[in-house]
């Protein structure tokens, strides 16, 4: 940032661990999530999904669903309206191809198929049901392994499969010490508590659109490209998401049917997916197998590390797991070899799911690091902070900073980690139970996108902070206040802030980790302006006490401003609009990356988590006892939402170490544990001990604000620190996720 | 979910000849039912409420020494009613281990019973079961089958029952108490589930419109008070059905084991009540060695029925588990855990 | 035909023609009797996020049929909150972070206020967790979540919160 005259005071709302502005709505059932909005004239809709995995339906019974009372309308590829675009087309790296109805193929089981439309919820379900399609089903294929392996053109989004620094194969020949082992990570679904939902009001070629999104501005262009009518007709409105986890980024298929469905019959319409139908057109974190081999000279410095990665996307569109990214990044050695290749499976396409890539990248390369440790007879620690990296070891660009050291430091003093003993299966507790401890280190990408913001200060002294900006449980309201009040010098109170509305100015998407940083970085150059603005009315006014402050500069604060030379001298924002005769100052801000920074630096946020598991001696049952994570992650705007944060995410890590696969029958492609009895993920006896520690850390680097990413980077390092710690228990290293219990008691001693 | 007819009779007998109807199902709670017809699983053309029958929500200890539970008792009901865990403290502990508090509050002990499969094969209405639609085949056979049964399966159908309340009162000799339209009869719980063999529609001995009046633990079931465990294999530390559990009660004399009782959960399409291993426990002395010889004997015969070969041995030890737990005396208080393996040791012989 | 049903909803009697008997006790609050408060995460009592309390016990709202409770006393997340002063496990929410999305939230909090009244768990810590297994929070807030149910039922016992009803 360049010096400007003008200085704002931070500090007074940034960095408060204030509780959550929305909190009062929240406790009480006033917060309205999508599916809690019932227009007048309100029909429900239901979704039929194919049960086949791939081939066509046959028929559809509408007929019997027809004569169900209350229905109104049944929606199918024979009788759906046409649409402006074509939803296989691919217009750009965040364009996935949906099914809306366009023809009779099936492409995975779950696929939406029709629609039923009626009076009331129970008829709009049972008419789904009645529609009992008939299928021409062919073989599909549900493995990794698969046949018709390649490599695809790119994974995650533009980034490249295979990257190559230093001769890794040289470096693993000369080891002195080596490992080599494979991992597995299954097919994860995000299965947010609100499922995905939408309520749709049209008048005329204008539609308002109640559904949670992550990214409005990309909902609003994807309904207006494919029902062929202005971004300005399209009013989305998310103000609260129960959980998206990235599976509510992009507009899913099911909700464009929803919007479909009202324009079809001509009221609002209400769709809200069952559970069951989340495991299917709402993308899913897609299974893995990677290969790591490590080595090492005789004192244990890294001499090499490849990590290859098998994934999956679906038969019709790309979608690649970028698994491979951490190994990048993480730890120093002078050759680094990742690659990726992938079979095409009979599902609905991957997508992003919390930390997509590092998250499975993380606990095979956390597993490898903890059997290299293992191999050499070293503490595991000790092992990571021998090939700590001081400077990002594939690109050689310093890091813009890196605190991770200290949260080695403060996590394994908190957590006891001295004097843990090298050998497994050598602690048990008091009741007889295996105890085990491991840890791993965590990163994160801190990334930039693009948004936009609106500041105005009012005559009444307030103000007013927009953006689109999406709070899907990590605390936009509150934390983007708190940094919108800053930019303008006032208290929180003293200020309006909206968001989570489309007809505001476009905040970009809630992903990546980046939200925060880049949603702030828009307000706070809104507020700047809108200072600024204020600044110049008054410096220019003979009137004003500020008047000539000029060079000095003047500081905003509590709705002042105050000579940065004389703070004695000093107006009133209201004093300086009302002479000014203005009702209210506007000001507008960007948030982006700075492209000379990323150029210059390697830019991520860290962390390292210790685990305790208990594991039942013969049974095999296994208990995550105790987490401490220390996490560096740049300036912390609210800490109170970052510890939650950082503990939600670490419960990720639980959930993908032990509890958490989807179950697909390879015979017919369906996820046979399609409902959340079966689908394991944690509950809150799971959990019954996890800290986080918040390790300060400047970085004058990475954006404005020193923000780095806090949502996704607490899956990575916990779910390998858990997979270790299983080992240290029980001397059995299981490298399939989540660990099973018959893995565990094979071979297992009777005690 | 199917249009149905709903009524509600007024009296056991009312609601007996409304269910004689072919289609009709009991409604109690419906924890299990309406999950089952929300997912098309099961259709049933009319619902006969029996929620607020009189006469069923009792827990009374009876003058000849048996204790009885009305059929419409609240799982959390039962499991909290005091003079009942004191008696059967395996029974209120496998109860506060299954499912979640809201289910314990609603779900009813005769609902317990008829409880469906957890089997995905049973649940997917687009997969082929024998259970929902006889003839049909059964994907379980070949399929995601890990958690499926290894006692008693057939190749009909391989599916467990997913009770835990049924694994000690199968034990204890519990009696189930039928009114239908033959009139009153009783029946032994150990009798009561059926076995697929090739007719593994057939659930229990129910015939059309009998309905579970309740259930009756007989004179002296009390007499293991004093030494009796569940212990319930998870794969998360709480709300998830059993991979496999055990219930052990013992009756200790001197140092041995006057009178022992086993009975396993997860393994079979019924409760499984080991009475080989019982044998084997009479008379014996309450050690390791012991435990593990009963433990074999309960899975005598055992085999896998899919990728679950893991099972048996899981079953074996948790058996040996069970019986170790019930030997060192049954918890002042139920464990914050209850059932789990991982809950703290927390045994005191309450009497001798 | 239909069924007439009374409801006592958070202290309001309320009549209900129903139409359908399928009606769930948890659509009939949500799509007609507009309390939306009580939220559909599973729809087969495996979430915890319909719970509401029914004849003053937690149960999962979508896996009882409306018809079936005709004459209940029904209590909501709508109606904990008296005269605008937060029920103590709602600001112990608020105070703990116990929520981040808050889709679990109203589920809850009637669980934690249930399972308060049901006096089983005492200040024990793992039987609190054990005690709120029923509610799923895929956010991962349980810590908070533990934490401001054993705060709310401390101060509730030394408030007299429940006397005051």
């Amino acid at each position: 940032m360049a010096e400007t005259a003008i200085q704002l005071r931070h500090g007074s709302s940034i960095g408060q661990p204030l509780t959550r502005r929305d909190g009062p709505l929240k406790v009480t059932g006033a917060a309205t999530y999508a599916a809690d909005n019932n227009p007048p004239g309100l029909l429900h809709a239901a979704l039929a999904v194919s049960t086949v995995a791939r081939g066509r339906v046959a028929s559809l019974d509408v007929a019997a669903a027809r004569a169900h009372p209350g229905v109104a309308e049944v929606i199918t590829p024979a009788n759906r309206p046409p649409l402006a675009a074509d939803p296989d087309e691919k217009t750009g790296p965040f364009s996935f191809r949906q099914e809306l109805l366009q023809n009779d193929t099936v492409r995975y089981a779950g696929q939406p198929i029709a629609i039923v439309v009626a009076e009331t919820l129970e008829a709009a379900t049972e008419g789904a049901r009645l529609l009992a399609p008939r299928y021409e089903a062919e073989p599909v294929l549900a493995e990794l392994d698969g046949p018709d392996v390649f490599t695809p053109a790119a994974i995650g989004v533009g980034n490249a499969p295979n990257m190559q620094h230093g001769d890794a194969e040289a470096g693993l020949a000369a080891a002195e010490s080596s490992i080599a082992a494979t991992y597995d990570t299954p097919a994860q679904y995000h299965n947010a508590m609100e499922p995905h939902a939408v309520v749709a009001a049209w008048d005329g070629d204008r539609v308002t659109v109640d559904t949670p999104s992550q990214g409005l501005a990309f909902a609003v262009m994807r309904i207006a490209g494919i029902f062929g009518i202005p971004p300005e007709n399209i009013h989305v409105r998310s103000p609260f998401l129960g959980g998206g986890f990235g599976s509510k980024g992009l507009i899913s298929g099911p909700q464009l049917l929803g919007i479909l469905a009202a324009r079809m019959v001509g009221r609002p319409v209400k769709l809200v997916l069952p559970r069951a139908q989340m495991y299917g057109p709402v993308g899913h974190r897609a299974p893995t197998r990677q290969t790591l081999r490590l080595g090492t000279d005789s004192k244990g410095a890294l001499t090499a590390i490849s990590h290859h990665v098998r994934t999956a996307s679906s038969r019709y569109d790309d979608f690649f797991e970028p698994a491979v990214g951490v190994t990048h990044s993480l730890y120093a050695a002078p050759a680094i070899e990742t690659t990726t290749d992938a079979v095409r499976l009979d599902t609905g396409t991957p997508t992003f799911m919390r930390a997509p890539g590092e998250a499975s990248g993380s606990i095979a390369l956390e597993s490898a690091m903890d059997e290299m440790a293992v191999a050499l007879g070293m503490d595991p620690l000790e092992f990571r902070l021998r090939n700590y990296a001081e400077v990002d070891p594939a690109s050689g660009k310093p890091f813009s900073s890196k605190a991770l050291r200290e949260c080695y430091a403060q996590g394994a003093a908190r957590f006891g980690w001295a004097g843990r003993p090298i050998a497994p299966r050598s602690m048990r507790d008091e009741n007889g139970l295996l105890v085990g401890w491991g840890m791993g280190t965590a990163t994160f990408p801190a990334l930039m996108f693009a948004a936009q913001a609106r500041a105005v200060l009012r005559r009444d002294g307030s103000g007013v902070a927009e953006t689109g900006a999406h709070d899907m449980g990590q605390g936009a309201w509150t934390a983007l206040a708190q940094i919108a009040a800053d930019s303008m010098g006032l208290d929180i109170d003293r200020i309006e802030f909206r968001a989570g509305d489309s007809r505001l100015p476009d905040a970009g998407i809630a992903g990546g980790s980046a939200h925060t940083a880049t949603a702030g970085a828009a307000l706070r150059s809104a507020g700047e302006e809108v200072v600024a603005k204020l600044a110049e009315l008054a410096m220019s006014d003979e009137r004003s006490p500020l008047f000539g402050a000029g060079n000095a500069g003047v500081v905003a604060r509590n709705g002042r401003l105050l000579r940065r030379d004389d703070e004695a001298r000093g107006e009133s924002y209201e004093s300086i609009l009302a002479r000014a005769g203005l009702e209210e100052i506007e000001g507008k801000g960007r948030g982006a990356a700075d492209p000379a920074a990323q150029e210059h630096y390697s830019m991520h946020a860290h962390g390292a988590v210790f685990a305790e598991v208990k594991v039942d001696p013969e049974l095999g049952q296994v208990r995550a006892t105790r987490l401490v994570g220390a996490f560096a992650a740049g300036t912390v705007i609210n800490p109170r939402l970052v510890n939650s944060q950082y503990l939600g995410g670490m419960i990720w890590g639980v959930s993908f170490a032990l509890h958490e696969a989807a179950v697909v029958d390879p015979r017919s492609g369906r996820v046979m544990n399609a409902n959340l009895a079966e689908y394991h993920v944690p509950v809150n006896a799971d959990v019954p001990s996890i800290e986080a520690i918040l390790v300060e850390e400047h970085d004058p680097h990475v954006n404005a604000l020193g923000v780095k990413g806090v949502g996704e980077i607490g899956i990575t390092g916990t779910a390998g620190a858990i997979a270790n710690a299983v080992w240290h228990a029980t001397g059995v290293r299981v490298r399939q996720f989540p660990v099973a219990i018959e893995a565990l008691i094979a071979d297992w001693p009777q005690s | 979910m199917n249009r149905f007819d709903y009524i509600r009779p007024a009296t056991v007998a009312e609601a007996v000849t409304a269910a004689s109807v072919p289609g009709s199902a009991f409604l109690a709670a419906g924890t299990n039912l309406l999950d089952l017809m929300k997912g098309g699983v099961v259709r049933p053309e009319r619902l006969v409420d029996v929620s607020r029958l009189p006469g069923l929500d009792a827990v009374e200890a009876l003058p000849d020494g048996a204790f009885r539970i009305g059929a419409r008792v609240r799982n959390a009901e039962l499991a909290h009613d005091r003079d009942f865990a004191r008696r059967f403290p395996a029974v209120a502990e496998a109860l506060l281990s299954g499912a979640s508090a809201q289910l314990r509050n609603a779900a009813t002990a005769g609902g317990n019973l008829l409880q469906r499969t957890r089997c995905a094969y049973f649940y997917d209405p687009a997969s082929a079961c024998n259970k929902r639609e006889p003839g049909a085949g059964c994907d379980a056979l070949g399929g995601e089958n890990r958690l499926h049964a290894v006692l008693g399966w057939s190749e009909s159908c391989i599916a467990t029952h997913p009770s835990d309340f049924c694994v000690p009162l199968a034990a204890l000799g519990a009696v189930v108490e039928i009114e239908g339209p033959g009139g009153r009869r009783e029946v032994p719980l150990e009798e009561f589930h059926l076995l697929p063999g090739s007719t593994p529609e057939r659930e229990s001995v129910l015939s059309p419109g009998e309905l579970v009046v309740a259930l009756r633990l007989p004179a002296g079931a009390d007499a293991f008070a004093a030494h009796s465990r569940y212990v319930k294999l998870r794969e998360r530390t709480s709300y998830a059905f059993a991979v496999v559990s055990a219930a052990a009660m013992l009756r200790m004399e001197g140092g041995t084991i006057a009178e022992a009782r086993l009975a396993l959960g997860g393994v079979a399409l019924k409760p499984w009540r080991a009475r080989e291993a019982e044998a084997v426990l009479a008379g014996a002395r309450p050690d390791a060695a012991t435990f593990r010889r009963a433990a074999e004997a309960a899975l005598e015969g055992a085999h896998p029925s899919g990728e679950n070969g893991f099972k048996i041995e899981l079953a074996r030890r948790i058996a040996a588990r069970a019986l170790a737990l019930a030997a060192a005396g049954t918890p002042e208080r139920i464990p914050a855990l209850p059932a789990s393996p991982l809950a703290p040791v927390t045994g005191v012989a309450l009497h001798g | 035909m239909s069924w007439s049903i009374t409801l006592t909803v958070n202290g309001e009697p309320r009549h209900v023609e129903l139409d359908d008997p399928r009606v769930t006790l948890l659509d009939l609050l949500r799509e007609r009797l507009d309390l939306t408060g009580s939220k559909k995460g599973c729809d087969r009592g495996q979430c915890g996020a319909c719970t509401v309390l029914l004849d003053g016990q937690r149960v999962n709202s979508c896996l009882a049929l409306a018809v079936s409770h005709d004459g209940a006393e029904v209590v909501t997340i709508e109606g904990l909150a008296r005269s605008g002063v937060l029920h103590p496990v709602q600001a112990a929410f608020i105070e703990h972070d116990a929520f981040q999305c808050g889709f679990c939230t109203p589920g809850q909090i009637m669980s934690a206020v249930g399972m308060i009244g049901e006096a089983q768990a005492g200040d024990d810590p793992e039987r609190v967790r054990e005690c709120m297994s029923g509610n799923l929070c895929r956010c991962g807030a349980y810590q908070g979540i533990t934490e401001a149910v054993l705060d709310a039922q401390q101060r509730m016992g030394q408030d007299g919160w429940e006397e005051a009803a």
